[in-house]
Order: C-alpha cells, then structure tokens, then sequence
C-alpha cells in the first residue's frame, strides 16, 4: 500500500514572541522523498519538528497551521502517541538509547503495546531494512554505544522503523557522519523511497541534487524563516522560479 | 613586580600550616586519648558504667537502625521529589526557582531547630516518645535537602539527546524513568546517598530529643537508642572520666566518615566535584 | 496495526506521585514554622518584649534571652573574622600560586567539611581550652567557640571561593598574564572583586551556620548566661541554651526555648535571603 502524502499548509512556529518559521506550506508525494534546504538558522528543525509535535515539550512555543496525512488533517489530534507511531524521526546526532541493540528495538515495542513474542521478529525485519542485521545479529546483547557512529545511526533509523511508521522526518541525518557512513546511510535513504513518504532537512544541496524527489527552499526574511519555493527536484536546480532560490543553489551546486 | 608574588606565595604556604597544624593537632589529640582504648573488643562490647568501661557495640547497633529509618524515608522521598523536578519542572521557571528556594532554605535550617520539630511533632504530638523511629524520622528530614539536591543534579546530567529520541517515539513516562532515567543517574544518586549518610551519621542535635539517651540495646525501633554521636557528647561532657572512650568512639567514626569520603570519590564520582 | 501505547495510567500514577513528592519539601518547610510558631506564639504575646531584656532566671520566670542573643552573635561574628578571610586568601592561594597541591588540598577540607561537630568540639576540650586555660582560666570561654567554629566554617568557605573564582572568564587571567601584570595585582584589582558577591554570599550563609552551630560551642564556649564582656568570658548561646535546658524545662520556660529556635529560623532564613540578594540570584522569594 502507497504511504500516504504529507502535506503543510500555512505552518508557523513561534517560540515566545519570536517567529521561527512562517506560512510554511509544501507537498510530499506518497513515497517520495523531499528535501529541505536553506541557511541555518531558517525554522527547518522548528519545522520539522513541529509536524511531529515535538515542539509540544518546548515551553513557550507555539504552533499554528495544518498538517495532513493523505487527506487527514492530524495537526487537530489531541493525541500525541498515535502521532509519533505514524510519523518517525531521525536526529543529527546520533541517539540511540544506553541499552543493547536489540532492547533499543524492544524497547519502544514494548512501550506500544506490542505482544512480546512479536517483537524480536519486527525488530530482525527492521535491523534487515537498514541493512545491519548481517553486522550486529552475533552481538545483540551488546549496548549499543559500541557500534561506530554510522551504524548507530542505522540503529536509529531501525529503531524508528520499527513502530512502523508511514511518514519519515530526517534531520540532517549524514552531517554528523564521516563520508563513508554518509555514503551507506544515504543509500539506506534512498532504499526508503517508495515504502515511506520522506522529509529530510539537509545542507548538502549535492546530496539534495542526488536522491530527492523534490526540494523545498526556505530562507530568511525579516528575521524569520519562510518558505521560498518548492517544487520538483529538477526544476529547482534547473529552471528556479525565484531569484533567491537561484543565487543559493547556483553558490553551493556541484 | 614580581615580588609581591613572591610574598605572596611565602605567605599562602603560612596560611595553609594556619590550617593544616590544627587539624594534625586535632588528629593527634584524638589519638593520644583514645587509641588505647581502640581495639576489635571496644568494637563489639557493650557500654558499661554508663559508658566509662566496655565498648560501643549497642550504639553502632543503635545508629545503624536510626540510619536505616532515616534512610528509608529519605531516599524514596528525595528520590520522588528529585524526579519531580526534573520531569515536571523545567530548569529556569518560575516554579523550579521556588521550589530551588524552599529547598536551600530547609538547607539552612539550624539542627537543633530539626530537634525541636522533631521533639515537638513526632515525639510528643505522634506520640512516637524517645525513639530510634523519632529520631530517624527527624533526621530523614534533615538530609532530604541533601538527597534531593544530589538526586535532581544526576537526573538532570542525564543526556538531553535520550529524552529527545524517547519523545519522538512517544516513549511514556514512567517507561522511561525506569528503562533509561535512573539507571544512567544511579551512580550519581548513589552518591547522594552516601553523602546522606555521612551528613547523618554526624548529626546530634537533632537527636538529643528524639532518639534520646539510652545506653542498651534497642529491641525495636519504639525503644530510645544512642547514637555514636551522641554518646561522644555525652561521655565528653557529662561522664568524669569519660574522655578516652569518647576519644575513641569519635575515632570510629571519623573513620567511617573517611571510608564513605572515598568510597564517593574513588568508585562514584570520576572527576572534581564538590558537597555542597 | 499498533493498538494502544504504553498505559497511560500508570503515567498518570507516576504524575500525581511525583507532584506529591515535590509539595514534601514545601510541607516540611511550613510544618516547621509552623509547629514552631505555634508552640511559641501565646508566649511570645505575653512576655514579647521580656525576650531582649538580659535576665534569664526561668526559676523565676524571667526569660530575658539578650545575654544568649549576644552570645551567639559575638561567637559567630569573631569566627567570621578569623575563617573569612583565611579562606579567601588560601584558595586564592591554592588556585593560583599552588595549583599542585589544590586537588589534594580541596580533597582533606572536603573531609573536614564532614567531620561531625562534636568531634570539633572534643578536640576543644582536649587541647583548646586547656591552653587557654593557661593564660586565662577558666579557658573554656567565647575564644574558645570562636577558634572551632572558625575551624568549622573553613571548609565550606574555602569550597565557595575556590568555586566562584573557578566561574571568573578565563580571559581575565590571559589578559593579565599578556600584561606581565603580577597576580597579587590582578587578585587584588580584578579577580576577588569580580568574584567578590559570590564569596561574600558564601560567607553569609557560612555565617548563618556558625551561628545555628550547636554541639561544638556547647563543648568549649562554658556556658555561663552573661553579658559577654571579655574574650575570655564564658558564654552561652541560643543554641547551646536550648540543648541543655530543653531537657527539663517546662511550661513557660518550655515554650520560650522554643521561641528562641523561633528566632534562630528567622535570622536563618534572613542571612539566607541575604546571601541570595548578594549572588543577584532571581529567586522568587527574594
């Protein structure tokens, strides 16, 4: 079954009095994967992390706008839970929890209500979807804190996985990695496509340019980020509609 | 210009032996007095005449069940109220300043005051009387300050970036709490309760009217029971002929002090890192 | 198909748990005022003012506690003098001509940060006021208390100025250190003013607990209820005149005890407010 599109229209992010984001609104495509780009500093985190409602823990932050799943508006939901199974994140940062690789698979299961014996068989398929089972299935019992710093990504991304999401946020999920690990989580990525509806935050407009489906451009304005153009991947670098988007991608592509 | 550091530098080195020759002093004086009365046998006798004669085995039995009341209230209570400022109060706000406030002010507090509440509302209004559960409880009170501070600062040290993918995968409270939260901050509660510990075994003003003055040992924790503390005061001040055995028993105790200091900071607590 | 998530009950248990957990604190707090108010305030309507006379019969019903009042804060004040600026000047030391021997050093004051009071106080006995005693009988006396409180109060206050000069920008040091300038200069002109608020918060507060000390003044100070007038005077103070009378006052005389422990939770919890003032710490109660 097609994962289903996500959709933002008119989001904005305040913390306390000061706009991080405003009237952001873009389209993902079931199953494709879109790219977030723009300078730091622009609200793409606040973004990001405002269609899954992590901003919900942030105090003083407030949140403005729909969000839709398919042609469900889930921005109203009162319930966070049923969220978060739906819509995974990655981090920047590596993250995976003090515990052994697979208890930080059965960990989230078992908070979800998962039956116990269903879960060591969701967490092999999701270890064999970011390609680590082959690595890690002699050392399951071992913490996790001892994997390099690109495989407890992948952990991350299986830890994710494993809830079973339809909807995928990444948040800059090579940058802290060296070009190897970058290179094979990428692939992972890229591998995504066509099971998950994905939304990646990135710098690298290389690596925008190479796997995503479509690119939304944000930048700064009067002190608050905005969205600037979102459309096809191949008609932002191309044929940009907006001069901003073609100064930024002309100073950093290739 | 370089020779007011050096003045300077001579002078800290008089300011330190300023420190360092009382303290030896003090050592030695204890020593003198009591080291010939220190021996297994002291350890494991009971008290007689009123403390003159024999050893201490009832007052480490009476201390140890006051500690252990104390610490039975204390630590799921300090814990608890730990946990509810790191989870429920965000650092900065208003609310975590007050409750910040209420705790250095209980801090503050004198002991004899503690003894005084202690005395008045378990031992007379909770008709708990002269016992080892009076005074443990008041003495729970008097370290909780303590726990609470040292719980809070380990919950808080706990890396933000585990919260953050528990949010994200909706991880629920209390899943948290125990699958990830306490067992990265116990080694930092640990110390806090043996920090606990050694501000309790300390203490005597809290216990003079709450846990009492009664030589023998306690049958249950109703009965009134002297702790080591207390009995160093007593044999100090009120027994002719006391002083080698109050030497002595405060030996003893320093030396549990000194064995809980390193404990600390050999197996706990990596690095620097101060009491207060 | 996930079905429900972890149950929110127990969530919600924990919630209220911790809530009732956090309002401990704040009980224990106001039900010590509050047992101590209410234990000393028909007394303290009746004879209030009798309080700061210096006539402190309890036989006779008169509880003028001013001689006490002034015991205890001479004792604290001369242990301030001495422990105060001891400190100050050996952590600076110990920070900044010594390094080698300051871990060492933090370590054995962290120590004697633990040592029990009556420990304090014994080693008094044993070899303080006997000295005195020397020069100045009865050699128990306010020198006395004031020597092993100041010792008391050393660690604490060594631990807040190592601190709060360990918080100073490291780029003061450097700038002085380009300059050539002597560190007794940069001491004296940049870093213990800079640092000066937090220290002096630090010794307010070591101050307060000078003055709640009980157990070692108790042991040397003498404990005679007058005027203190010389150095070598017995003295008695609040606290010290609470451990020894409670145990046998009564009526009256009882609850002007406790109304003396009143007075001792005011001025701590003024010095305390004091101390935060001086940090310019926004705490709401300041």
């Amino acid at each position: 079954m097609m994962p289903p599109s996500l959709e933002l229209q008119g989001v904005c992010v305040h913390y306390g009095n000061q706009a991080a984001i405003e009237q952001a609104s873009l389209t993902v495509g079931g199953g494709e994967l879109m790219a977030l780009v723009g300078p730091s500093g622009c609200g793409k985190s606040s973004l990001l992390g405002s269609i899954n409602r992590m901003t919900d823990s942030i105090p003083g932050c407030r949140v403005s706008g729909r969000v839709l799943l398919g042609s469900e508006v889930v921005s109203a939901r009162h319930d966070s839970a049923t969220l978060r199974r739906q819509i995974g994140m990655v981090f920047q940062q590596p993250n995976p929890f003090p515990l052994s690789i697979i208890d930080n698979l059965r960990f989230p299961l078992s908070e979800h209500g998962v039956p116990r014996r269903e879960r060591d068989g969701r967490a092999e398929q999701a270890l064999r979807a970011v390609g680590l089972w082959e690595e890690v299935k002699g050392r399951l019992h071992q913490s996790a804190l001892g994997l390099s710093a690109g495989q407890q990504q992948r952990l991350c991304i299986a830890r994710a996985l494993v809830l079973q999401p339809r909807v995928l946020l990444l948040d800059e999920p090579c940058s802290a990695l060296d070009p190897v690990s970058s290179k094979v989580v990428e692939e992972l990525i890229v591998s995504l496509k066509g099971r998950y509806t994905l939304l990646m935050v990135t710098h690298n407009l290389a690596q925008a340019r190479r796997i995503a489906d479509s690119v939304t451009v944000c930048w700064m304005q009067e002190g608050c980020g905005c969205v600037v153009e979102s459309n096809g991947c191949r008609q932002v670098f191309e044929h940009p509609s907006h001069p901003i988007t073609a100064a930024y991608c002309a100073g950093e592509a290739g | 210009m370089r020779w007011p550091d050096r003045l300077a530098a001579v002078s800290g080195a008089l300011l330190l032996l300023a420190v360092l020759v009382p303290m030896g002093l003090m050592l030695w004086s204890l020593l003198a007095q009591g080291s010939g009365v220190l021996s297994v046998d002291f350890l494991l006798e009971d008290p007689s005449q009123a403390g003159r004669a024999g050893g201490i085995a009832a007052l480490l039995i009476s201390t140890g069940w006051i500690l252990a009341v104390c610490l039975l209230v204390a630590v799921p209570l300090g814990l608890g109220c730990a946990l509810y400022l790191s989870e429920q109060v965000p650092a900065g706000t208003r609310r975590a300043q007050w409750l910040g406030g209420v705790l250095d002010m209980l801090a503050a507090v004198p002991s004899i005051v503690y003894g005084l509440f202690g005395y008045q509302f378990f031992a007379i209004s909770l008709g708990l009387g002269f016992s080892i559960l009076s005074g443990g409880l008041a003495l729970a009170l008097m370290v909780l300050p303590l726990m609470i501070r040292s719980a809070e600062q380990a919950l808080r040290a706990v890396p933000f970036s585990y919260r953050q993918a528990g949010e994200a995968l909706s991880i629920s409270r209390w899943g948290w709490v125990k699958r990830i939260l306490i067992p990265q901050a116990a080694p930092g509660i640990a110390v806090g309760i043996i920090l606990s510990i050694g501000r309790a075994l300390a203490e005597t003003a809290v216990l003079l009217f709450t846990a009492g003055y009664v030589l023998r040992r306690p049958d249950s924790v109703m009965d009134s029971g002297r702790a080591l503390s207390v009995h160093i005061y007593d044999l100090a001040m009120n027994v002719p002929g006391g002083m080698p055995r109050a030497a002595a028993t405060g030996l003893v105790l320093v030396a549990i002090l000194v064995i809980l200091n390193l404990l600390v900071r050999r197996w706990l607590r990596p690095a620097q890192g101060v009491l207060y | 198909m996930l079905t429900t998530s972890s149950p929110p009950r127990a969530d919600r248990l924990l919630s209220w748990g911790l809530r009732l957990a956090g309002a401990a604190a704040v009980l224990v707090l106001g039900g010590i005022v509050l047992v101590l108010l209410m234990q000393s305030a028909p007394f303290l309507l009746d004879h209030g003012s009798d309080l700061w006379r210096n006539d402190w019969q309890p036989g006779q019903a008169r509880y003028g506690m001013a001689a006490m009042v002034a015991g205890s804060i001479v004792v604290s004040v001369l242990a301030l003098l001495l422990a105060g600026p001891l400190a100050v000047l050996l952590a600076a030391w110990l920070r900044y001509f010594a390094p080698a021997l300051r871990r060492p050093m933090l370590a054995l004051v962290e120590l004697m940060a633990g040592i029990p009071s009556v420990v304090y106080g014994l080693w008094g006995m044993l070899v303080l006021v006997p000295w005195i005693n020397q020069w100045a009988p009865p050699g128990a006396s306010w020198l006395a208390a004031s020597l092993v409180l100041a010792l008391m109060i050393l660690p604490l206050a060594l631990l807040v100025t190592d601190t709060a000069l360990g918080q100073l920008p490291v780029r003061y040091l450097q700038a002085g250190q380009a300059l050539s300038l002597s560190r007794v200069g940069m001491l004296r002109r940049v870093l213990l003013p800079q640092a000066g608020p937090a220290i002096v918060s630090g010794l307010v507060l070591q101050f307060g607990r000078a003055l709640g000390e009980t157990m070692a003044v108790l042991m040397v100070a003498g404990n005679v209820v007058q005027w203190p007038g010389s150095l070598f005077d017995p003295v008695r103070t609040l606290t010290a005149n609470i451990a020894l009378e409670m145990a046998y006052a009564t009526g009256d005389h009882r609850v002007a005890l406790f109304a003396s422990g009143l007075l001792l939770l005011l001025v701590t919890a003024l010095l305390l407010l004091l101390s935060w003032r001086l940090r310019g710490e926004k705490h709401a109660l300041a």
